[in-house]
């Protein structure tokens, strides 16, 4: 099957605080049947999300593919609340990048 | 009231000015109600503790002159929440003088204002503590503690719907609120027109980030929400967006932890049966929420407290040995920072842009495959003296780095300019906390007074 990456797959990766203490994340699909591959095949696990950010799988609080936005929605743990001192994203906004490069495998049929 | 319409211009007013035109087109539809989130804990703890705005205030009243003129225009109130980015007192004080300034110059009828201050008296949450309350943390944080109280200020309280609801039964025409939750913004004036829960606080989640739930992308467009017992119904009021499905349900999970879970004072809404349809290819229908009550109020206790003055270095690296050996080269750095200040309370941070300054230890690049990097230099102490000397020596010992395979000796750092920039005092956040309330008015006050018309003028 060829590997494409999520950039490829999604129309919108985004980062951003839900409240001072955690990062939620929304990896929206581009393709409604894309989406149901992923999701019925658990392309992208908590582990996967967990050896990425390289954090304990506890850090993830939420972890849910949600249907009505074709979306994969996760939420970590902050290693820091958003703005002390030494942090460097007050609103948690540019953490997604890791996820662009993230290769799933895809049939063919649902590839182009 | 069989529906109620409720025209919002911005999800966060006066980061930057609202847009006009759009804002007017929903003025021409007759809304029921004006309504516009003003803060957010998004912003950071420092201008909570510093009890400051981010936003300007030219933009302030830019987007509050425009939601006045609207208001009175029709005769329907218009409602503000978390007023200047904090919400508290401070903020609340600046919004009625900004209210106060437009009805004068526009020379505006006679009309009520009401105020919903929201900081906490920290002497008698102290009180409540020694007497054996458990302030209970969220997200692991541990109660809150009286010492933690002793040195922050102010604590806001983050209202929900019921003192929004008090002012309106008590014939406000334009409510300032401090610290209030999202959703009760646009959700108070539903429920008080007699529309449930279930579907009046989804349509406050949903609506709060204004023209955010359209495509394609815009931040500032006004939005026009139309709630009905079973449904609302989202409306984009620039001529270039519109609503679908998707959009409206991508953003109804938006800075949110959980898409299916949102948690208000008094209870939840639980999304998870949620029904998104297009009306016309150009609007949104959702139905389907529920809202759940809770045995319990509790409100949100927000806060920051200081850590210290706070300067700033730029240093610039070109040189590929010390890019190589940057971990080192922090080190080198730090290390010369404690032998000259063994004795001092400091904490330096080195952000290092080009490696890993934005993401910090999520970053899960190794390798700095930059040819420069630049490092911002942040040191904090209790003087704004030793703060400024400890920035100035870990970002200068850049200069004299000593490595293995340094050959640049007349200089191994460039300088924007060799100076320490001022900065802010550092906070943190040390309040984030919920306080359970014996009625949900009882930290609330609503005060009322008359602005405009002939005795004002």
């Amino acid at each position: 099957m060829p590997k494409k990456t999520l950039y490829e797959l999604t129309k919108t990766v985004r980062s951003k605080n839900a409240s001072v203490d955690h990062i939620t994340f929304d990896v929206i699909f581009s393709d409604q049947a894309v989406y149901e591959y992923v999701r019925d095949n658990r392309l992208v696990t908590e582990e996967d999300i967990a050896a990425l950010y390289d954090i304990p799988l506890e850090k993830i609080n939420v972890f849910v593919y949600f249907d009505p936005a074709k979306a994969l929605k996760f939420t970590l743990s902050r290693p820091q609340p958003s703005g002390g001192p030494g942090e460097g994203d007050v609103y948690g906004a540019q953490q997604y990048a890791p996820l662009f490069d993230v290769e799933l495998s895809i049939p063919e049929s649902l590839a182009d | 009231m069989e529906e109620v319409d409720i025209l919002c211009p911005t999800g966060h007013l006066a980061t930057v000015p609202f847009e006009e035109e759009s804002f007017w087109r929903g003025v021409e539809k007759e809304p029921d109600f004006i309504c516009a989130d003003s803060g957010s804990n998004d912003i950071g703890p420092q201008p909570f503790g510093s009890d400051t705005p981010v936003c300007e205030e030219k933009w302030q009243q830019h987007d509050l002159e425009l939601m006045l003129r609207g208001s009175r225009q029709l005769d329907v109130p218009m409602i503000i929440g978390s007023a200047s980015d904090t919400g508290s007192n401070r903020g609340v004080d600046q919004f009625v003088r900004l209210i106060n300034e437009t009805a004068d110059e526009y020379d505006l009828d006679e009309f009520t204002l009401a105020t919903i201050y929201s900081d906490v008296d920290r002497e008698s949450l102290i009180q409540r503590i020694d007497g054996g309350e458990v302030v209970e943390g969220l997200h692991d944080r541990a109660p809150l503690d009286t010492e933690t109280i002793a040195e922050t200020d102010p604590i806001v309280a983050a209202m929900g719907v019921e003192p929004i609801i008090e002012a309106l039964d008590g014939g406000a025409d334009v409510i300032i609120c401090g610290r209030a939750v999202d959703p009760a913004i646009f959700a108070a004036p539903a429920i008080w027109s007699g529309m449930p829960k279930d579907i009046a606080y989804f349509s406050g989640k949903v609506m709060e980030c204004a023209s955010f739930l359209a495509k394609p992308f815009a931040g500032k467009e006004s939005i026009m929400g139309t709630i009905r017992e079973e449904e609302v119904v989202l409306e984009a009021l620039s001529e270039y967006q519109h609503t679908t499905p998707e959009s409206v349900a991508g953003h109804a999970m938006y800075e949110r932890a959980d898409p299916n879970v949102e948690h208000v004072p008094g209870g939840y809404v639980d999304m998870e049966n949620c029904v998104y349809e297009s009306v016309d290819g150009e609007r949104t229908r959702v139905s389907g929420p529920v809202f759940h009550d809770s045995d319990s109020y509790k409100v949100k206790l927000e806060g920051a407290s200081a850590v210290g003055e706070r300067r700033i270095k730029v240093v610039g690296l070109r040189d590929p040995k010390v890019i190589e050996q940057i971990d080192e080269a922090i080190a080198y750095s730090r290390e010369k920072v404690a032998e000259q200040f063994e004795d001092d309370e400091y904490e330096v941070h080195y952000h290092v842009y080009g490696k890993n300054g934005v993401m910090g230890e999520l970053e899960p690049t190794v390798e700095t495959a930059s040819h420069e990097l630049a490092v911002v230099v942040e040191g904090i102490a209790p003087t704004e003296q030793v703060a400024k000397e400890v920035t100035s020596l870990a970002g200068s010992s850049f200069f004299y780095v000593r490595l293995p395979g340094i050959k640049g000796t007349a200089g191994t750092a460039a300088f924007m300019s060799d100076e320490v920039f001022k900065a802010n005092r550092a906070y943190e956040w040390s309040v984030n906390h919920l306080l359970e309330l014996d009625h949900p008015r009882a930290l609330h006050e609503v005060e009322y007074t008359t602005v405009g018309g002939e005795a004002d003028a």
